[in-house]
């Protein structure tokens, strides 16, 4: 193959889901958590794609294609949450956000 | 036919309906005039049934109007009444006579209470009373059946009971009103028991079927001799005889026309009707007639001694009536029924007059009743005393008032049945010529001993109060000549037209087990005859005497009112015993009324300490209980429900801090269990 192996791009998926995760549950803006979620699902895909190229099976390609069509079905419903809360709280600190406080 | 005798009771229903209900509002004399209207209509009803009556053959004037079904008993499964009470109204020779009695009387009474009662409070009241009486006294008289009688019966016994009461708030009035209905009380339950029995045997109730069963064997003598004892209690009560008697005096406490209307004309005579309505059946139990006639005897002899020695006027004339109430019953009790009713008919004339008449003295002297406080008014009233003169000659028996001719059958019936009853009744008769005679001396004759006041403001009686007087002593002087007996040359018509209603053939007609009727004692008296001779000799003895007597007492009282005084202080002892009624109410209280509080304090010290005490046992357990029961419920029950919500509430006071709300503070709580997984999972493999 081409030289790049594989584990180098499984760091890379590391570091983007790490960035990814770090952004979820540090950040109080819930735009930014999305983005973050949305760095998740790609480091995801990347792996899908790396064990493809690996195995050479194309269906770890057609998988982050699905992905990718879902995480913007879910990023369509994630924003309509959002302006729905930011509408009734004038807020999108996620921190003023606690109704469900037991 | 005569589909119209239930309107006579219900016409004078519907002036007490009127008078009643909106009698407060109408003038005085809108009232009087409804309540006479009233009963004027139902004595031009009762003339026009009679009239129709009279138009039938003898032997079948019987007329009878089913107005309407009362009671009917139904069978357990439904269906048609098996057995049906009816309102069931008869009209016989025998009612007949008595619903002229009642009608014809009553509206004279009317009349006169218009001007008797005029300054009295509760006028209206007191006609409505009186309008309920003589509706209730003619479904009694007209009664087909023992339980429409017993309405009446008990009715009359309810307007007695108000009309004695009616100046309610004297105590004494009040309290011979109640005397008067629990004394009538106790006849009614015999009268009751009586029935039931007929019921029980008989299956019927109704007059015509029941004499007719009684006649024909259909019951022995003894059940027969049982009804017809517990009936005649029932008539005791209702019609004052020995030992029922003490209501009537004091029932004089109402007012003097209610005295004349009930407790002389007519509701005192129902109990002789009722024997005579009775007649048949009595026929056949013969110790049940002997009874009656002796109860009579004694009843009139004794009233008639007390009579006496009264000095309220009332007084006079209730014992009087009690003592002419025994004559008719010991008329009926020797059998001769027709003498029975021929005397009820002629007392009804001649009493309601003498009470009519000491009313309008009453009325006169402002309410006086006691006659050693009036004396002298023959110049001052003479009117009233004209009528007392006729009164007074009908009751004494003087030839050829009322009196004498149906005092005179009783006494030559009673002479065939048992001389001993005739010395009674002849002596009765004697005494009775005294003491009215006694009543007329006090009254009207000799020196007035009224104060000045009242004697300054005596005034004859208005023309309302007249007139009805004077038609009764008009009545009393002539009614005799109705029932001339054949020994004078009489049709002996009242006899002839009463007869079949007292015959046993009348009530078996149409019976398959007809039986020559046993009447022993009608027919005895007929069949043996005493001769002629002896019937005008004990005639004119008893006129003859009944005259000294009226003399020697016009004598004693008129003449020589000293020798009066004299007499009494010679038989101070008898007088004293006469004058205090042989002292049978303070008997009656002491054996009977005494004995009977002390019941009633055992029963009251019983209801209080054993059943309230029983009760209030009961009570306290149950609070006891109940303070047991809050205990638990609020210690345990809720403890352990209160308990269950602590727990909850701890237990959620440390839990409820996980659920911070916080998004953040989840998905790191998921991260870490992620991580936790993965590890476990990596140690794992």
């Amino acid at each position: 193959m081409n030289g790049i192996p594989s584990s180098h791009i499984l760091v890379l998926s590391l570091i983007l889901f790490s960035v990814g995760l770090a952004g979820v549950l540090i950040r109080r803006n819930i735009i930014i958590m999305l983005m973050g979620i949305e760095l998740m699902l790609n480091a995801a895909n990347i792996n899908f794609v790396a064990f493809s190229r690996q195995l050479g099976d194309l269906a770890g390609q057609v998988f982050a294609v699905f992905t990718i069509v879902v995480a913007a079905g879910e990023v369509a419903v994630g924003l309509a949450i959002l302006i729905a809360l930011f509408s009734n709280k004038d807020t999108i600190n996620i921190d003023q956000i606690n109704i469900m406080k037991g | 036919m005569g589909g119209y005798l239930h309107l006579i009771p219900l016409a004078p229903a519907a002036g007490f309906l009127i008078n009643g209900l909106i009698g407060r509002k109408l003038s005085k004399r809108l009232v009087g005039l409804v309540a006479c209207g009233a009963v004027l209509l139902s004595f031009v009803l009762s003339v026009a049934a009679v009239m129709e009556l009279a138009g039938m053959p003898a032997e079948h004037r019987v007329l009878e109007t089913r107005a309407a079904t009362w009671i009917p008993f139904m069978d357990a499964g439904g269906g048609a009444p098996s057995l049906a009470l009816d309102w069931v109204f008869v009209l016989d020779p025998l009612s007949a006579v008595m619903v002229l009695i009642v009608t014809g009387v009553g509206f004279l009474i009317h009349v006169y209470s218009i001007g008797y009662m005029h300054e009295e409070p509760g006028y209206w009241r007191y006609f409505t009373y009186l309008n309920l009486f003589m509706a209730m006294m003619l479904t009694l008289v007209l009664g087909g059946s023992l339980p429409v009688m017993f309405v009446g019966w008990e009715g009359v016994g309810l307007c007695s009971y108000l009309l004695i009461g009616y100046y309610y708030w004297k105590t004494d009035c009040a309290d011979a009103g109640r005397k008067a209905f629990i004394t009538n009380r106790i006849g009614d339950l015999a009268f009751v028991i009586g029935a039931l029995v007929l019921f029980a045997h008989f299956g019927t109730l109704e007059f015509g079927p029941l004499l007719a069963g009684a006649t024909s064997g259909g019951a022995s003598t003894a059940l027969l001799t049982t009804v017809g004892i517990c009936l005649f209690i029932g008539a005791c009560g209702k019609s004052a005889q020995v030992p029922l008697y003490v209501w009537l005096p004091d029932a004089m406490a109402g007012p003097t026309p209610v005295s004349a209307l009930i407790h002389a004309a007519t509701m005192v005579t129902a109990g002789v009707y009722m024997v005579c309505r009775l007649a048949p059946m009595y026929a056949m139990a013969p110790v049940a007639l002997t009874l009656i006639a002796v109860v009579g005897a004694a009843t009139a002899l004794f009233a008639a001694t007390i009579g006496i020695a009264q000095n309220d006027i009332k007084k006079v004339l209730a014992y009087s009536t009690v003592s002419q109430l025994g004559y008719m019953f010991l008329a009926a009790g020797v059998g001769a029924y027709s003498a029975a009713i021929f005397h009820l008919m002629t007392h009804a004339f001649f009493k309601a007059l003498l009470f009519l008449g000491s009313g309008a003295v009453i009325h006169a002297l402002h309410h006086e009743q006691d006659m050693m406080k009036m004396g002298g008014l023959k110049k001052k009233l003479p009117v009233t005393y004209a009528v007392f003169l006729c009164g007074w000659v009908a009751i004494a028996g003087m030839p050829p008032t009322s009196g004498f001719f149906s005092k005179d059958e009783i006494l030559w019936k009673s002479y065939l049945w048992s001389p001993v009853i005739w010395a009674v009744a002849a002596a009765t008769a004697l005494i009775t010529a005294f003491y009215m005679t006694r009543l007329m001396g006090l009254t009207f004759w000799g020196k007035s001993r009224m104060d000045h006041h009242t004697e300054a403001h005596v005034h004859e009686v208005p023309g309302v109060m007249k007139w009805p007087l004077v038609v009764l002593a008009v009545l009393s002087l002539v009614g005799g000549f109705l029932n001339v007996p054949a020994s004078l040359g009489g049709g002996e018509r009242l006899h002839h037209w009463l007869e079949p209603a007292f015959s046993a053939k009348t009530y078996a007609a149409g019976e398959v087990h007809h039986e020559e009727a046993a009447d022993p004692h009608a027919a005895g008296a007929a069949g043996h005859a005493g001769s002629a001779a002896t019937e005008y000799g004990l005639m004119a003895l008893a006129v003859v005497l009944g005259a000294g007597m009226l003399l020697f007492g016009w004598n004693l009282y008129n003449k020589h009112p000293e020798r009066a005084a004299a007499w009494r202080g010679r038989f101070a002892g008898v007088h004293n015993v006469l004058k205090n009624k042989y002292w049978v109410d303070e008997l009656y209280d002491a054996v009977l009324i005494q004995p009977f509080y002390q019941l009633c304090r055992i029963a009251a010290w019983l209801d209080v300490k054993v059943v309230d005490g029983a009760v209030n046992a009961v009570r306290n357990v149950t609070v006891g209980t109940s303070y047991f029961s809050v205990f638990w419920d609020t210690w345990i029950v809720d403890g352990l429900v209160n308990l269950v919500g602590r727990v909850f509430m701890g237990s959620s006071s440390v839990l409820r801090r996980v659920q911070t709300g916080l998004t953040q503070s989840y998905a790191s709580a998921m991260v870490l269990g992620v991580f936790v997984m993965i590890c476990i999972y990596m140690y794992v493999s």
